[in-house]
């Protein structure tokens, strides 16, 4: 009798077959209801054709880290998509409750990785509303500055594997090295490129060096023109559209009801960006446009981003133009360590230090959810204090997860080559995902 | 007594054909020639493309393994012969290791019938024809034996016994047989001209009246799409799509056998360069002089056209190259599309045009040299090139969304994998 192949019956597992060498033994339900390894003796491809089953990562060169995609196919059109996630599983937020506020902020560099300064700031505003601080001027300048650098950066590297997944490699190799330029940027800043842990509770690591600025300035002169030349290699070229267009189409309203947020909402026409709805750190103030989609599909998650890159220069040449003097971090001992030559010949500053050191900053009992607008969407951090120096819940919103969550709806019907393409379209860092 | 001097003694006038026992001594000397010269510029065609690709990425490329990264393809060898070679335990082993060798071949082969300068005049032996074998059928023989490589690309996807290595394998017969057909159709435009098809007597044409992409400058078009897909270039990779199918047709090829792809891969960018240039570039024509293709041959006429031949070659060398960095990939559906509904219905729209213009003006008895005669060819490929490019724009040739499947289809599929699930118990 003729079977189909299913997700269910391929997935089962590989065993040895009578000659010694591996072969795929199918699950199959036993009487009892219980399923029993062995290969069913119908097991034949029938007349309407065998559906393949192929797996697709968690080592795939397209799926962007360890996504596993379980694809059943019927020749090369996906009928049933399954995607599966924990590959990366680290337990950020378990950890979290064993570290101290200022602790926690190189987990975060770790759970979204291309977008590391977004996070730190993210998760010290959390902890600043917490501890009820509100952060000098400067601060809150730079921490903008950091947050669309890390937008960009993060935009810089979707742009650049999805050219690579759609087959062009170039761009790719011209958006690396103006990431490069970035990662410069964050190294003369704080030290560090990748995990830069830039933030601290009521200020930031480090205050920018002398010339910083001019780096800065230099950047956003010269990012456009990279930006124009890929806009000229790839927005029109029929193959591009081709591969794009139609591809992945979300409606507002299911972009709505499978919670999407970010340039993924945003390319399916919902206009809401936590920048201008939510304003956080002072974006109210800042003149910049919020790009909005029309058609929900690949192309336009292509388009929006690409705009949101040339928006956030916008943002950084104001914030370059208003950024005032005076101290980063907030004049509170209770959270902020002392200078050091201060903590050796001071009594009160040495209690800070030690005290800061060794027990941590307390917050007030209490909870707070900040969320940001991140590169891939609505982050949220999400913290519970109970007045110790360490918060007895923290939680993270992952965008990149949500999003992930309609990959099923948007390849269902397309080609194994548009599950790639709208893949990359989605965005996803699985460290965020997986946490 | 005369008739007893043997054969490959006899003293040959420079100007005329050689002794039957001279041409198989100097053809097999050109064979061996011919062949050194080729496989060198198959390693260094590999080496040119990655410092094109790192010109246009802007980067350096490999400049390490000797002056300018010169020795790199010996290096490249080296560490590919010392590599280990894995066999998976469920693969073909006969095809396995047979594949990359079918996939290699054929693009050597065709090249022994495509004339690369102008005949070589060898005292006391004759003229010399400048390609490895002059056979009278010599493009048929092209478009023969051009077909075999899809075999190897075929055979190794499928004895791998691996289904992203099956699906590219599958991919690639499909896109080879679409657009040989694309590509023989395309050509049949130049043997209609020619009236012949020896590729020399191609190339005698073009000097005499003006190159083939002046003539029939769709057909060129036409070629040139087909001949990418040929070789399995971007925008046409689809059979190893990297971030598609991992690797494709050689998934599970390593070592030399794996290096072997490749190297069959630049093999037939320099064969379909050579054709290209051959069939509507003139061959080793200098354009707007008729010394070269005059007699008396001579040495520096061979090798100016020598010169003048690699000279377009490589330019068509760089162009795949270029292609390959600055564009993206095709998806399946699209590739095939492009393919029968549009470069073969045009091909034939070509062939019917170039046919009938043909007749018309031999009819009216115009000079196949006049400039009336390039004239009137010319003004008939402006009109098509202004219909395709413009007319037809690209977003409605590839159209974008016809991989999307109607709901209710998708619908029934997932009912019928439903019903037959075995979880559910009913389908065993």
């Amino acid at each position: 009798m003729a079977t189909k192949r299913t997700v269910e019956v391929e997935l089962s597992t590989t065993g040895i077959g009578p000659d010694g060498k591996p072969q795929r033994i199918p699950l199959v339900a036993g009487g009892d209801g219980g399923v029993a390894l062995q290969a069913p003796p119908g097991i034949e491809p029938d007349l309407e054709g065998e559906h393949m089953l192929i797996n697709i990562g968690p080592q795939h060169p397209a799926t962007h880290g360890v996504l596993r995609l379980v694809l059943e196919l019927d020749g090369e059109t996906v009928v049933r998509c399954i995607p599966h996630i924990g590959y990366l599983h680290c337990g950020f937020e378990k950890i979290g409750e064993y570290r101290q506020y200022n602790q926690i902020i190189p987990w975060t560099d770790r759970d979204d990785y291309l977008n590391c300064v977004g996070n730190n700031i993210a998760f010290a505003l959390g902890a600043e509303k917490l501890f009820g601080i509100e952060v000098t001027p400067r601060c809150t300048v730079l921490r903008v500055i950091g947050m669309e650098l890390s937008r960009i950066i993060s935009h810089l590297v979707w742009m650049g594997t999805t050219c690579i997944d759609i087959g062009a490699y170039t761009p790719f190799l011209w958006s690396f090295q103006e990431r490069e330029n970035v990662y410069n940027l964050f190294e003369g800043w704080v030290g560090a490129r990748l995990t830069t842990s830039a933030s601290r509770v009521g200020g930031m690591a480090a205050d920018i060096p002398d010339g910083w600025l001019d780096g800065l300035k230099a950047f956003v002169r010269t990012f456009p023109k990279t930006l124009d030349e890929c806009d000229r290699v790839v927005t029109k070229n029929g193959i591009w559209v081709g591969r794009t267009v139609g591809i992945g189409v979300m409606s507002p309203e299911e972009a709505i009801n499978y919670g999407l947020s970010g340039p993924m909402l945003r390319a399916s026409g919902v206009d809401y960006d936590v920048r201008k709805d939510f304003p956080y750190l002072d974006y109210e103030t800042y003149d910049f446009e919020v790009p909005v989609g029309v058609h929900g599909d690949v192309y336009d998650r292509y388009l929006v981003r690409m705009e949101e890159m040339r928006q956030s220069v916008r943002i950084l040449e104001q914030a370059i133009a208003r950024l005032p003097d005076g101290p980063v971090n907030v004049d509170d001992p209770r959270v902020i360590l002392p200078p050091k030559h201060k903590a050796t010949s001071e009594m009160e500053s040495m209690i800070h230090h030690f005290k800061n050191v060794m027990e941590g900053p307390r917050p007030a009992p209490g909870e707070a959810y900040v969320a940001v607008e991140a590169p891939k969407g609505e982050k949220g951090y999400y913290m519970v204090s109970d007045g110790s120096a360490k918060p007895v819940r923290w939680r993270i919103r992952p965008p990149s997860y949500v999003n992930l969550s309609a990959i099923p709806k948007m390849v269902e019907g397309h080609l194994l080559s548009d599950v790639i393409a709208i893949n990359a379209s989605i965005d996803i860092v699985m460290g965020e995902i997986d946490r | 007594m005369m008739h007893s001097v043997p054969l490959l003694l006899q003293v040959a006038d420079p100007q005329l054909p050689p002794s039957p026992g001279m041409f198989v001594l100097f053809g097999l000397i050109k064979a061996g020639v011919a062949f050194g010269i080729y496989m060198l510029c198959v390693a260094y065609t590999t080496l040119l493309e990655r410092r094109v690709a790192g010109w246009i990425q802007d980067r350096i490329g490999p400049n390490r393994v000797g002056p300018q990264g010169l020795l790199q393809p010996i290096a490249d060898g080296v560490k590919n012969f010392m590599k280990e070679e894995a066999l998976p335990a469920t693969a073909n082993k006969a095809l396995f290791v047979m594949a990359p060798a079918i996939a290699f071949v054929p693009a050597m082969i065709t090249w022994a019938v495509i004339p690369f300068a102008a005949p070589l005049p060898i005292p006391g032996v004759g003229l010399i024809s400048m390609a490895v074998a002059d056979l009278p059928i010599g493009f048929l023989f092209i478009l023969a034996i051009s077909s075999l490589g899809v075999y190897g690309l075929t055979i190794a996807g499928w004895s791998s016994n691996n289904k992203y290595a099956l699906l590219g394998g599958l991919r690639a017969s499909a896109q080879m047989i679409s657009y040989e057909i694309a590509m023989g159709m395309s050509t049949v435009c130049v043997l209609l001209l020619a009236g012949n098809v020896n590729l020399n007597e191609i190339v005698a044409q073009q000097q005499g009246q003006a190159w083939n992409v002046v003539l029939l400058t769709m057909a060129f078009f036409i070629f040139a799409v087909s001949a990418l897909a040929e070789t399995n270039r971007v925008p046409f990779d689809l059979p190893e799509s990297e971030s598609e199918l991992v690797a494709g047709y050689h998934a599970e090829y390593s070592s030399m056998r794996y290096s072997m792809f490749p190297l069959a891969e630049y093999a037939n960018i320099i064969t379909s360069s050579g054709l290209m240039v051959t069939l509507f570039f003139g061959g080793w024509d200098i354009p707007f002089t008729q010394w070269d293709n005059a007699a008396p041959h001579s040495v520096v006429k061979t090798l100016v056209t020598l010169g003048a031949y690699f000279a377009k070659v490589f330019f068509f060398v760089f162009a795949f190259i270029w292609i390959r960095w600055t564009v993206p990939r095709f998806r399946y559906d699209q590739l095939m599309s492009l393919g029968w509904k549009l470069l073969l219905p045009m091909a034939l729209l070509y062939i019917t045009a170039v046919a009938s213009l043909a007749l018309a003006l031999d009819f009216a008895g115009v000079v196949r040299t006049s400039m009336a005669y390039t004239g009137a060819f010319l003004a008939m490929n402006v009109v098509f090139v202004v219909l395709v490019f413009w007319v037809l724009d690209r977003g409605r040739i590839v159209s974008p969304a016809y991989s999307r499947i109607e709901r209710e289809r998708l619908a029934k599929m997932r009912l019928g994998a439903e019903r037959s699930d075995l979880l559910t118990g009913k389908g065993a």
